[in-house]
């Protein structure tokens, strides 16, 4: 792992790394069979380094789980074989092969459909084929409203399902593990990080970080007043629409035909911050998949979602 | 800004956690909203967004609702309303802030306090026009009893009586006489309009007569700093770190106080000693650490160690004790029952808890003190506890990581209950169980039998004592000591004092199960025909006893024909009101999951049941 800390962390950050250290060893001590799942993402390489420091100098005692798409940025495939390597991790890879049968894509069958059978119904089937009773996510608090209402250690019933009216109480840092056969707990150790903090700190412990969060020239066409990545060639042109180079990247990463990126010229993490701090929109603005509707990620994560 | 100067500030603030809290409508979250819209955290998309959905659920016509920025969840925005805490995160240029938002109908009580238990603050709004009401007592008391000891009296609304002084000061006023009792250390009251923002970030120009602080920069400034270094160093054992034979350290979060390297420290419930030669961290090892941090301790000695324990220092220890006062908020909708066995979580510690007395009642509203058989959800009550086993802590007032525990009810794994310890009742130290010579296989061995607890359990008219009464005569003539429990020769004599509310039922059973557990121990085999119809208590009784030694037999008989056999007429009685709360018609039976023996009564005798009692003591190598 990454040792050389450049800066020294500020109380404030140290405050938010002990916290989730803290419900991370809880994980570990508490459940049978625990699961972190890798989403390749900045909050997941910082919830990653923070296991890792959790159980120093021994290693986190669970195995990754990244819910491949096969939509995702090859970038993040190629970043991702590589932080488990060097962190000598293993790493599970489920893909939904029955969704891919069915010719399942962000292209054809709408971002709202693809995310329900790519990711949430893959999620459930991997999370079910392992058994895990405890899986760790890197979701914050400020990134969404019905976030903002969630947990750290998330209920869910046997068919996975998170009822929002109907949460355990949680008080002070005493969180209620016990469940019974088949249900699970959704934890997230960084619930109370903002997009601030986890920049912060990506910065003052020098972690690596996917390419794509930097700007560079990149080829890109323009739809739904966002920038849209040609990746590869399954991405459908539309009449007239010619991919052109710009600088461009990424406040957050997902499937590349649904995740938009901003014209930007922020090539190194102070540059990123000092634009961000400069930046009028929220991170998930460049989500496609959030704003489908009304209330979408509270209904989607009833049905199970992360 | 430069990164700089940002990384200075940054290394500078410090954290608040508060919440809003007050009666519904007060505008907590359209104050929560205007903290975010003024500290510019609500990004143009956001507004955007806000916008749109302020036409369609709004409450404040054409203007923006902030409120709907905080209701995160779909029924909230409906009925606009805060059903849960939300967490918001905010800063200045001097600290940075999280916000529990929490809900005001009483109904909701326990996600307030949810909120409460980790914050240093309070907002408690009123709205100018309302003044203080009972909601806003009851948070207040919530708040104090949770440990919050600095108060912001937000007097919200102000424009809607005209910037009145003479409001304010009248409603300061009420609640500075109300609040005198509950321990608050600081108490602030501000005018201010959450809706148009007099006061909040900016001083307002309505109220030249106001001369206070501001919200925001009262928030920046007050010194919550609880003293968590200077108490006694506390630290409850995570996890035990053992990647390899070389290493062995102890992981967690230190509660209080600090440690340093060479420190002698003692676990608290077995008292062994050792010295700390090592703090480690990922970053590399450590001097000392203090509260807060989250490190792995490694000791000089070899000393029995696990997660659950308590390391503290040896000259400043925590109470040991498996009794002990405590008040309790309940927060399941099942009633809290007194002799119920739950599970009680403090700091890394489970271990099973049962209520032993509810001291009195407290009623939120008016702080009274009232008796209390049971506690319902949302209830507060001062009670009695005992453990299983002796659990190491500081009172609540002192320590509020070591004082506090949650308490899970054991069939649904709800979190059903928040406490706060008040003193121990007898120290753990001077109980000692007598281990006598004769023991119960010397007594067992003397009668050529094993004891065991044949539990028959079903509804009233079932069968189950007609079936007992048969397989006792049976074990009688194969020359085994038996005794038998039931309504008859307990309910006249040693719980002649109870009656049948669900409280009641629950301590009929447990003291019956202490009597069996006498018997079983002087090598009898009992036999215990009761309706017990609560899982919880059942299973409360089978832990008090050695595995094996407890056969519930469940008398399955559907409730049509109990009615229609109905031996003592009591079924015509309870439809007709006479008896209240009687099982299966007013009062639930909870029928045996897994229960060892299912006896059918349907199409077949006694006499054949009671066969089949025997057959499975055979089975299981009794000699009958």
């Amino acid at each position: 792992m990454p040792t050389a800390v450049t800066t020294k962390l500020s109380p404030h950050l140290k405050r938010l790394e002990a916290e989730s250290i803290s419900i991370i060893r809880e994980v570990a001590a508490a459940f049978r069979n625990p699961v972190m799942l890798y989403s390749i993402g900045k909050d997941s390489g910082v919830m990653l380094h923070l296991a890792m420091k959790a159980f120093a100098p021994g290693k986190p005692p669970f195995p990754l789980l990244h819910v491949d798409t096969t939509w995702k940025f090859r970038d993040m495939i190629e970043f991702r074989d590589r932080i488990a390597r060097e962190y000598g991790l293993d790493l599970l890879v489920h893909v939904n092969e029955e969704g891919l049968r069915r010719g399942i894509s962000p292209i054809t069958s709408g971002s709202a459909l693809h995310t329900q059978v790519m990711k949430t119904e893959a999620l459930k089937q991997a999370l079910d084929k392992y058994g895990f009773d405890a899986a760790f996510g890197g979701a914050r608090r400020d990134e969404e409203k019905s976030r903002a209402k969630e947990r750290i250690f998330s209920f869910r019933s046997a068919g996975h399902g998170w009822d929002p009216r109907n949460q355990r109480p949680e008080l002070w840092n005493l969180y209620n593990t016990r469940i019974r056969q088949g249900e699970s707990i959704r934890v997230f150790p960084l619930s109370n990080w903002t997009e601030f903090d986890v920049w912060d700190y990506v910065l003052a412990e020098n972690l690596p970080v996917v390419p794509l969060y930097f700007a560079r020239p990149r080829p890109v066409v323009r739809r739904s007043g966002t920038w849209i990545m040609v990746d590869d060639d399954r991405l459908p042109l539309n009449p007239g629409e010619q991919p052109e180079m710009r600088w461009v990247r990424f406040r957050t990463l997902g499937c590349y035909p649904l995740s938009g990126a901003v014209e930007s010229r922020a090539e190194t993490l102070p540059e990123i911050i000092a634009e961000m701090r400069a930046a009028r929109t929220s991170e998930r603005q460049g989500r496609l998949i959030d704003t489908d509707e009304e209330a979408s990620m509270e209904k989607k994560k009833r049905e199970g979602y992360f | 800004m430069d990164t700089n100067a940002y990384a200075v500030e940054q290394s500078t603030r410090g954290l608040l956690r508060f919440l809003t809290c007050g009666s519904v409508d007060d505008g907590k979250s359209t104050l929560i909203g205007r903290l975010l819209h003024d500290s510019q955290q609500i990004m143009e998309d956001t507004l955007s967004a806000l916008e749109k959905e302020s036409r369609r659920h709004g409450t404040t016509g054409e203007e923006i609702d902030f409120a709907l920025l905080v209701d995160g969840l779909e029924a909230e925005r409906q009925q606009g309303i805060t059903i849960d805490v939300a967490y918001r995160f905010f800063n200045t240029p001097r600290r940075s802030f999280i916000v529990a938002d929490t809900p005001g109908h009483e109904q909701y009580t326990r996600n307030m306090a949810t909120g409460a238990s980790n914050s240093d603050l309070a907002i408690i709004l009123i709205d100018a026009r309302k003044g203080v009401l009972t909601q806003t007592k009851r948070h207040s008391y919530i708040c104090s009893l949770l440990g919050i000891r600095h108060v912001v009296v937000a007097v919200n609304k102000i424009d809607l009586v005209g910037f009145s002084q003479e409001v304010f000061e009248r409603i300061a006023g009420d609640y500075l006489s109300f609040a005198a009792s509950l321990g608050f250390r600081s108490i602030v009251p501000i005018p201010i309009s959450a809706r148009y923002g007099d006061n909040v970030t900016t001083r307002s120009g309505n109220m030249p007569w106001y001369r206070g602080t501001t919200l925001v920069s009262h928030l920046e400034t007050v010194d919550v700093e609880g003293d968590a270094a200077a108490r006694p160093f506390r630290f409850p054992v995570q996890w035990v770190n053992r990647p390899s034979l070389d290493f062995r350290g102890f992981s967690g979060t230190i509660a209080s106080g600090r440690v340093a390297v060479g420190d002698r420290v003692v676990v608290a419930a077995s008292g062994k000693a050792s010295q700390v030669t090592r703090i480690v961290t990922a970053d590399g090892d450590l001097p000392e650490a203090g509260a807060g941090e989250a490190v792995t301790l490694v000791l000089a000695d070899e000393i029995d160690i696990a997660r659950g324990d308590l390391l503290c220092p040896p000259a400043a220890r925590p109470a040991v004790a498996d009794q002990f006062a405590a008040h309790l908020l309940w927060m399941d909708e099942e009633a809290l029952l007194p002799g119920r066995q739950y599970l009680m979580r403090i700091g890394n510690l489970w271990t099973p808890c049962s209520v032993t007395a509810i001291k009195h009642g407290i009623d939120v509203n008016t702080l009274e003190h009232q008796p209390a058989r049971q506690v319902e959800l949302n209830g507060i009550a001062f009670c009695n506890l005992s453990t299983a086993q002796p659990v190491p802590f500081d009172p609540y007032e002192e320590n509020r990581a070591t004082g506090a525990f949650i308490l899970v009810d054991r069939f649904t794994n709800r979190t059903a209950g928040a406490g706060m310890i008040a003193f121990p009742l007898r120290r753990a130290t001077n109980i000692h169980h007598e281990s006598t010579l004769v023991d119960k296989a010397a007594r067992a061995a003397l009668l050529g039998q094993r004891p065991v607890v044949l539990w028959f359990t079903g509804l009233s008219g079932s069968g189950k004592s007609t079936i007992a009464k048969l397989v006792e005569q049976a074990l009688h003539r194969a020359g085994r000591l038996t005794y038998t429990l039931d309504g008859d020769n307990v309910r006249h004599g040693l719980n002649r004092d109870l009656g049948f509310t669900d409280a009641d039922r629950v301590e009929n059973i447990r003291r019956i199960g202490e009597v069996a557990k006498l018997f079983a121990d002087a090598g009898v085999m009992v036999l215990c025909s009761f309706i017990s119809p609560f899982r919880a208590e059942r299973q409360m009784v089978r832990e008090l006893l050695e595995p094996g030694e407890f056969l519930e037999i469940f008398v399955d008989t559907p409730i049509e024909e109990c009615m229609r056999r109905d031996p003592k007429g009591l079924y015509a009685k309870a439809k007709s009101g006479a008896i209240p709360n009687f099982t299966g018609i007013d009062s639930p039976y909870e029928a045996p999951e897994a229960p060892e023996i299912t006896l059918r009564t349907l199409g077949t005798t006694p006499e054949a049941l009671a066969q089949e009692v025997l057959r499975q003591l055979r089975e299981r190598r009794h000699p009958v």
